[in-house]
C-alpha cells in the first residue's frame, strides 16, 4: 500500500465498518437473530412479489399497453419516488460532514479529505441505490418473470436517480455551507430535505384536494386535465418513464448521464470537504451565550423542574424540534381538506380524524423517545430524591402539552365546523398520543439525545408496535367519524398491539 | 452518630462477579478514596451507593437511612459526580444549578445565593450565562461539581473526577472538597492519581478484584506491607498480593 491510504483500502474500510454496523442492528449481537430477519425478510418479501404480480398480471395480459397515461402515472409516481430518494440522500450526504466518530483520526492522517469524501459519496450513493432496489425488487421480479428481461432496465434507471440524487444533494449542502455557514448548514439541510421528501407528495395532495376534493394521488396523475396537458409520447420528458419500462437504451443513457453528473459533482465539491468538516467540528467549541432569564430560581416542585428543562432544551434544539414537528407537514393536507370542505358533509371528517390521530400518535412517539430515553444527564435526575414514577410522570405531561398545544388549533377548526367529530378526534389522538408514550416508556433506554434519528434503530419492535398503535386509533377515529358500529375492532386490535408491546418489552426497562 | 456510609456484604454481578462482599464503613466528615486498577469494581460500587444500580445482595446505610429501602431519603443527602459530566449541553451553567435546585427542592432565594457563589468559586463567573455545549470537559466537570454542592449534601461521591482536567481546574476542585470536609462534609472519591489520594485522603481503601483487599490511613497501610514508601508502592504490592489471593 501507498504511504496514504489507496481508494479501495479505503471503500473496504467503509464498507466493513457499514457491514458490522447493520449486522449489529440486525442481531443485537446474537446470531440466532440473522436468522429470524433472513426468514421474516424473505417471507415479507415473498408476499409483496405476489401481490404485485397479481396486480400487474391483467395489464400485462392486455399487451402492456404504453400509452400516455401509463406515461403520465409513472412519471408522476418515479418523481414522487425519486422525492424521497433525494430527500434521504440530502440527509445522509449532511452526516458526511457532520457524523464525527471516526473522522478526527481520519482528517489527522495523511490521507487527502477529498479521497474521504469520494469514497463517503460513493457509500451514499450505494446505500440511496439499495435502498431503492428493495423497495420496487418485487415489481420488477414480476414484471420481468411476466412480461421479459428488459423491465431490468428498471434497475438501471433506479441507479440513475440514486446518482443524480447524491449529485444534488452533494451540490445543495456545498452551497448551503457557501450560504449560510456550518453552524446553520445540518439545520437548513434538514428543512430541504423534509420540504424535498414530503412536500412534493403533500403539494400533489393539496392539488388533488383543491381541484378533485380527494387525497389520491394516482387519481390526480389519471385526471383528464393533466393529461390533456402532457407532451406527446415521443417528448423526451418521458425518456425516464421509457427506461423504467423496458427501453435499455433509454435507461443506458440516463444511467451515464448521471453517473457523468456524479463524477464532476464529486470532483468539483471533494476538494472543500476537509476545510468544512473541520468547520463543522468546531462548532462543539462554539460558546453561545444567552440572557440570564428573570425566572431563574423561581419556586417549582420537582415535576415543574423536570418539565421546564424538557420544553427548555426541545425549544432550544431546532435540529431536534425540525426533526420531531417535520411529521407536521402531513397535517398539512387535512387542513386543507377541512377548509375546503367546511361547513359540507361527513366525508371530509373520514379523512381529516384519522390524519390527525395517526399524527398526534407518531408526535408522541418522537417527543416522548426525546422525554424518556433521551436524558443527557441520566445520573443526575437517577441520583435525585425523587421517585422514578414522579420522573416518568413529569417527562410524559412535558410531552403531552405539547402535543395538545400542537393539535388545539385544528382541533378548534373541527369544534366549529362539527363539535362531535373535534371530541372523536380529541379522544382518540389522546389514546394514541398515550399509547405511544406508553411503549416508549417500556421500551426505554438510556440514551443521548444526539441518538434521537436512530431510535428506531434501537427496537424495531418498539417502533413497529408504535406505528400498528397509531394505525389502529386511526382506523377507529375514521369509522367511529363514519358511525360505523365497526370502530370496535381497530380499537380492540390497537388494545391488542399494547397488550403485545407491554408482553415483549424488555423486563428489566 | 450513625456513619456516613455504611456498606454490608455488597454484591453484584453482570456477566461475571464484579462485587464480591464488600464491607466498608466510612464516617461522617471523613476524605475517603477509593483505589483500584481499571475493572476493579470501584465505580459499581459507587453507583450501586448512589442508587444507580440495585445490588445483588447487602445493605447499604447513609447516615442511618437504609438507601435500599428508602432511596429517596437516602438521595436527598448525596450527591454524584460521574467521570464523564453528564451536563445538558442546551443549558447555561446557572440554568443548570437553577434545574439541579428544583429537584432537590432548595429554597429559591438560598439556592440563587449558592449557586452564585459556587460559580464565582469554580471560576465560571464569566460563562455563567453561555451553553455548555462549547465548554471543555475541565468547565463541564466543574459546573457538574456545582451541580453536586448547590444542594448542600452531607455525603458527596466523586467518580474519578479529577480525570482530563489542567491543573488549575483540578486545583480548584480540590480546594472545594477540602473546604467541604473541613465543614463536615463526607468526601467518597475514586481516582487514579494517587498523588491526591495521599495528600487529601484520611483513609484509603483498595479494591482490587471486587474486594477491599486493604483499608486504612497511609502509616496503617505502610505498616501492612512493612516499608516506608510511597502510595503508588503501597498500591501496587497491595494489588498484586490480592491478585496473587484470589
Amino acid at each position: 500500500m501507498s504511504a496514504t491510504a489507496s481508494l479501495f483500502w479505503l471503500a473496504r474500510h467503509e464498507l466493513r465498518l457499514s457491514w458490522r454496523d447493520a449486522m449489529a442492528m440486525m442481531t443485537g449481537g446474537r446470531r440466532a437473530r440473522l436468522i429470524g430477519w433472513i426468514v421474516g425478510g424473505l417471507a415479507v418479501y415473498a408476499l409483496i412479489t405476489l401481490i404485485a404480480w397479481f396486480s400487474i398480471r391483467p395489464w400485462v395480459e392486455a399487451g402492456a399497453l404504453i400509452d400516455p397515461q401509463v406515461l403520465l402515472v409513472v412519471s408522476g409516481m418515479g418523481l414522487l419516488f425519486w422525492a424521497v430518494n433525494l430527500s434521504q440522500a440530502l440527509e445522509a450526504v449532511t452526516r458526511v460532514y457532520y457524523a464525527r466518530s471516526d473522522l478526527d483520526l481520519i482528517l489527522s492522517s495523511p490521507t487527502p479529505g477529498a479521497r474521504i469524501f469520494a469514497i463517503r459519496a460513493g457509500a451514499v450513493f450505494v446505500a440511496t441505490f439499495a435502498l431503492g432496489v428493495l423497495l420496487i425488487s418485487p415489481l420488477v421480479t414480476a414484471l420481468v418473470f411476466q412480461a421479459g428481461w428488459h423491465w431490468l432496465s428498471a434497475y438501471l434507471l433506479l441507479a440513475a436517480l440514486a446518482a443524480l440524487s447524491v449529485a444534488i444533494a452533494m451540490g445543495i449542502t456545498r452551497l448551503l455551507f457557501h450560504l449560510a455557514g456550518p453552524k446553520r448548514t445540518r439545520l437548513l439541510a434538514q428543512i430541504v430535505a423534509g420540504i424535498v421528501g414530503a412536500g412534493f407528495v403533500i403539494g400533489i395532495q393539496a392539488a388533488a384536494i383543491l381541484s378533485h376534493d380527494g387525497f389520491s394521488r394516482l387519481a390526480f396523475f389519471q385526471s383528464a386535465d393533466i393529461l390533456a396537458s402532457a407532451p406527446d409520447a415521443d417528448s423526451l420528458l418521458w425518456l425516464p418513464a421509457r427506461a423504467a419500462m423496458g427501453d435499455m437504451p433509454a435507461a443506458l443513457l440516463l444511467l451515464c448521464c448521471a453517473l457523468a453528473i456524479l463524477g464532476v459533482t464529486i470532483a468539483l465539491v471533494a476538494p472543500s470537504y476537509g476545510r468544512l468538516a473541520s468547520a463543522a467540528a468546531g462548532l462543539n467549541h462554539v460558546r453561545r451565550r444567552r440572557h440570564a432569564s428573570a425566572h431563574a430560581f423561581a419556586p417549582a416542585t420537582q415535576r415543574q423542574a423536570l418539565r421546564r428543562k424538557e420544553w427548555k432544551l426541545l425549544q432550544r434544539d431546532p435540529w431536534l424540534l425540525s426533526q420531531t414537528l417535520m411529521q407536521l407537514l402531513y397535517l398539512v393536507p387535512p387542513a386543507l381538506l377541512l377548509w375546503v370542505n367546511y361547513g359540507a358533509g361527513d366525508g371530509t371528517f373520514i379523512v381529516v380524524v384519522p390524519v390527525l390521530v395517526m399524527a398526534s400518535g407518531q408526535l408522541a412517539g418522537g417527543l416522548a423517545w426525546l422525554a424518556i430515553s433521551g436524558e443527557d444527564a441520566h445520573d443526575l435526575v437517577s441520583t435525585a430524591p425523587l421517585s422514578q414514577s414522579t420522573i416518568l410522570r413529569a417527562k410524559v405531561e412535558s410531552v403531552l402539552v405539547v402535543i395538545a398545544l400542537v393539535l388545539t388549533p385544528l382541533l378548534l377548526m373541527l369544534a366549529v365546523t362539527a363539535w362531535p367529530m373535534a371530541l372523536i378526534t380529541a379522544l382518540c389522538a389522546a389514546l394514541a398520543a398515550g399509547a405511544a408514550t406508553a411503549i416508549q416508556l417500556w421500551f426505554r433506554v438510556t440514551a443521548k439525545r444526539s441518538m434521537f434519528r436512530r431510535r428506531q434503530n434501537a427496537s424495531r419492535a418498539a417502533t413497529l408496535c408504535e406505528a400498528f398503535s397509531s394505525i389502529m386509533w386511526a382506523g377507529t377515529g375514521a369509522l367511529w367519524a363514519a358511525g360505523s358500529p365497526l370502530l370496535v375492532l381497530p380499537a380492540i386490535a390497537a388494545l391488542g398491539v399494547l397488550g403485545l408491546a407491554r408482553l415483549i418489552a424488555p423486563k428489566n426497562a | 452518630m450513625p456513619a456516613a456510609l455504611a456498606l454490608s456484604g455488597l454484591t453484584k454481578s453482570f456477566d461475571r462477579p464484579v462485587v464480591r462482599g464488600v464491607d466498608l464503613t466510612i464516617a461522617g466528615g471523613e476524605f475517603y478514596a477509593l483505589l483500584g486498577p481499571n475493572g476493579a469494581g470501584k465505580t459499581t460500587i459507587l453507583r450501586m451507593v448512589a442508587g444507580l444500580l440495585k445490588p445483588d445482595s447487602g445493605a447499604i446505610s447513609i447516615f442511618g437511612i437504609d438507601a435500599l429501602a428508602d432511596p429517596v431519603a437516602a438521595k436527598r443527602l448525596m450527591a454524584w459526580v460521574s467521570d464523564e459530566p453528564m451536563v445538558y449541553d442546551r443549558l447555561t451553567p446557572l440554568e443548570y444549578l437553577d434545574f439541579v435546585a428544583g429537584l432537590w427542592q432548595v429554597e429559591p432565594d438560598r439556592a440563587r445565593r449558592t449557586a452564585h457563589e459556587l460559580i464565582d468559586w469554580l471560576g465560571l463567573a464569566p460563562y455563567a450565562n453561555d451553553l455548555c455545549g462549547g465548554f471543555s470537559k475541565g468547565m463541564l466537570q466543574k459546573v457538574a461539581l456545582a451541580g453536586a454542592l448547590v444542594h448542600d449534601p452531607r455525603l458527596i461521591i466523586l467518580d474519578e473526577p479529577l480525570t482530563g482536567l489542567d491543573a488549575g481546574s483540578a486545583r480548584q476542585v480540590k480546594d472545594v472538597l477540602r473546604h467541604k470536609t473541613e465543614a463536615g462534609v463526607t468526601v467518597i472519591m475514586t481516582t487514579h492519581i494517587l498523588e491526591v489520594a495521599e495528600r487529601m485522603a484520611e483513609r484509603i481503601g483498595v479494591i482490587a478484584e471486587g474486594r477491599l483487599i486493604a483499608e486504612g490511613t497511609l502509616a496503617e497501610l505502610r505498616a501492612r506491607i512493612g516499608r516506608e514508601t510511597t502510595l503508588e508502592e503501597i498500591f501496587l504490592d497491595l494489588v498484586a498480593r490480592g491478585s496473587q489471593a484470589a
